[in-house]
């Protein structure tokens, strides 16, 4: 058997990245690798329909092997393998875990799925939802658990919003209002550095997440 | 308490991963096997005579705890041909343990856990080939939760016949209805199959049933180097 | 009727002998330079027998056991007809099992039995062809079952069930529309340094490497022409 789950916060942080089909989660997945992997140890688990073409976009991006990344196949069922039955994904990111030991973090991407899909609070420590402009303004107003819930949300895909007729401004006005102070960034990943606030905001998870709990504050 | 504890574990919301697995039905509606109601049915009524009762046979021995664990592993292995399928069983049956053991704590489940801590002889040492199958860890789950043989044997052949039934629903967009009227028609079919497996749980393991399936064998082959699959098995 | 055949072979001054070769009606055994043959004497399996095959081949030694002819189970008067065949293969021997297939004609009620108890270090190649009745007929039923048990562990347990009686047999689970299903087990030393890696011989044919020095060809086939060809293949894949 694998070893039971490790005390906590002496296993890596594991962030779920979660969002409507499209809307740029295996791109968000593979800026932060390429990103973040001269200063941390990083594994992945997909939960997308995982096929070569997949695997090969994370390579293609660069600095993620392929031993990194581990597929889990949902049955149909995106939202079930993160939330209610949690299991596949469990021992894919402990087998990572153990595999490569010590890592500093996990990226779990959820399957495409919709507004009412969240993680469980058994599988991840944080988690990320991204939307993209295109899908309309309103989806923050109509908020849903993985808007109001998610510790970050990620508004994609802003280079497009003027053809697309999406007000950011009431985009930001919307989930401030649904998610009070809780992280927001915009972000465009088409650019090089699009990912890199949303870098900045995973750096200071992890390092929030390895303090010794003395002095977590 | 026990016929609770039964629903309880043959129930498709357990979380131990059932749900990510369709018992050969991808690959069997991939190839054009099953395409509707009659396909399915036919698919069904054999793989409860074979793997369905393979499994139940196992599960009931093992709910006894009279059986070494490594003698029920062996058993296990002899009975499932495809290395991919042994390897789908003993993740499925790891992903049990780990749920049944925070539902019914307790020595069983401790001493299985124990057991299959090791590689098995002539194994590749990885993780992915560690623990118990799923039709061991079935039947322990049944002994920690209070249940008898038969029910261990019920809960087997349940799984073993509703999970590519609701694969096939998903996968074929069937009526649910329709379905789960197929599933009523069968249920004296796996009772009597449940009852089968569940009479020899305490004699000799080498008389446990052996029923083979040419077809699932090569399907889960073929299944595990599927290109954009669903399910994982 | 009720049968006991035997045959036991050992190694002495350098070349496989013959200690027993003991034929009983309906099996009549005929040692040739080519092997020992099964030779139909009648048309048999027929429904009541019941036909024991005993064999044992000591270490050194190789037996080939062959057949001239694929043999007919039949129904009779007498119920269900049942070969048994017991075989110990000690290490250091080795023994090839390869006789024609067996029909599955209408209406039979037949059963196999087949116990190997092999040593560490035996060779074994043991291939069972069984065609789903005669020509544009339905088979009776047949159940095959192979239990070999490898240095003491099970190392595969599998019976196969065709015709009435065996629910969902000719559906996609189990066999689907093959007219002919067949498997050979190789058991060999040499796959414990290299083992088998699992191989497609076709869209229902495959190796299944077993758990051991040890893998299973298995395949639905169209027609015994097809079956035998995807069997060839795997055991010179597996055996050489």
């Amino acid at each position: 058997m694998p070893p039971e789950t490790p005390p906590d916060r002496l296993r890596p942080l594991r962030v779920g990245v979660g969002g409507p089909v499209g809307s740029g989660k295996t791109a968000l997945v593979a800026a932060l690798c390429r990103m973040l992997a001269e200063r941390l140890h990083i594994g992945v688990v997909t939960n997308d329909i995982y096929t070569t073409e997949d695997a090969d976009f994370l390579r293609s991006q660069g600095v993620l092997d392929d031993n990194r990344i581990r597929a889990v196949q949902t049955g149909c069922c995106p939202h079930t393998a993160i939330r209610d039955d949690i299991s596949e994904n469990l021992e894919a990111v402990e087998e990572l875990e153990t595999r490569l030991a010590p890592l500093d973090l996990v990226l779990l991407e959820s399957g495409g799925d919709n507004l009412t899909a969240t993680f469980s609070q058994g599988l991840v420590d944080r988690q990320i939802f991204v939307l993209d402009v295109s899908g309309g303004d309103k989806v923050p107003r109509k908020g849903g658990p993985s808007v109001t819930s998610a510790d970050l949300l990620v508004i994609n895909k802003i280079d497009l919003a003027p053809m697309v007729g999406a007000d950011l401004e009431v985009m930001r006005r919307d989930s401030v209002a649904r998610r009070g102070d809780r992280a927001m960034i915009f972000s465009s990943l088409r650019k090089t550095d699009g990912a890199g606030e949303i870098a900045e905001w995973i750096l200071s998870e992890v390092a929030q997440w390895a303090k010794p709990s003395s002095v977590r504050g | 308490m026990g016929s609770m504890n039964l629903l309880l574990l043959a129930d498709g919301r357990f979380p131990a991963g059932g749900h990510a697995h369709s018992g050969g039905m991808e690959t069997a509606v991939a190839t054009g096997g099953v395409s509707d109601l009659a396909s399915l049915h036919a698919f069904l009524i054999g793989r409860l005579a074979t793997a369905g009762l393979a499994a139940a046979g196992l599960a009931a021995a093992a709910c006894t705890t009279k059986h070494p664990w490594d003698a029920l592993d062996a058993e296990s292995d002899a009975r499932i041909p495809s290395p991919a399928l042994r390897e789908v069983s003993r993740r499925q049956g790891r992903l049990l343990l780990r749920a049944a053991r925070a539902l019914w704590p307790g020595s069983v489940l401790d001493d299985l856990g124990a057991a299959c801590g090791g590689t098995p002889a002539g194994a590749r040492p990885s993780v992915h080939l560690v623990g118990p199958h799923h039709p061991v860890a079935m039947g322990a789950a049944a002994a920690a939760a209070g249940l008898e043989p038969l029910d261990a044997a019920r809960a087997a052949v349940f799984n073993a016949v509703t999970g590519p039934a609701s694969a096939a629903v998903r996968l074929l967009g069937l009526d649910p209805l329709a379905v789960h009227r197929l599933l009523a028609e069968m249920a004296p079919d796996m009772d009597d199959s449940a009852h089968c497996a569940a009479a020899g749980s305490g004699g000799p393991l080498d008389a446990l049933p052996c029923p083979g399936s040419i077809l699932l064998d090569l399907y889960a082959q073929r299944h595990a180097l599927a290109e954009g699959r669903l399910f994982a098995s | 009727m009720r049968s006991r055949s035997r045959i036991a072979a050992s190694w002495s001054n350098g070349r496989t002998r013959l200690d027993c070769i003991r034929s009983c009606a309906p099996i009549h055994l005929r040692d040739t330079p080519d092997g020992v043959y099964l030779v139909g004497g009648a048309a048999g399996p027929l429904g009541g027998d019941d036909l024991l095959l005993e064999i044992e081949v000591e270490s050194g030694a190789t037996l080939v056991v062959r057949s001239a002819a694929a043999s007919l189970a039949l129904p009779g008067t007498g119920g269900a007809s049942t070969v048994v065949i017991n075989t110990r293969v000690a290490a250091g021997a080795c023994l090839y099992w390869l006789p024609e297939p067996l029909i599955a004609c209408l209406g039979c009620n037949h059963r196999i039995l087949i116990r190997a108890v092999v040593e560490a270090g035996a060779t074994v190649v043991w291939r069972d062809e069984l065609i789903l009745g005669r020509r544009g007929e339905m088979p009776g039923g047949v159940s095959n079952r192979i239990d070999v048990t490898l240095a003491g562990r099970p190392l595969i347990r599998n019976e196969l069930r065709v015709g009435p009686g065996a629910p969902g047999w000719d559906g996609p689970a189990v066999a689907g529309k093959a007219a002919a299903i067949g498997s050979l087990i190789v058991i060999s030393p040499e796959l414990a340094h290299e083992p088998a890696p699992p191989v497609r011989l076709g869209p229902t044919a495959g190796i299944l490497p077993l758990q051991g020095p040890a893998a299973l060809a298995t395949a639905a086939a169209a027609d015994g022409r097809e079956l035998r060809a995807v069997l060839e293949t795997a055991q010179h894949l597996l055996a050489g």
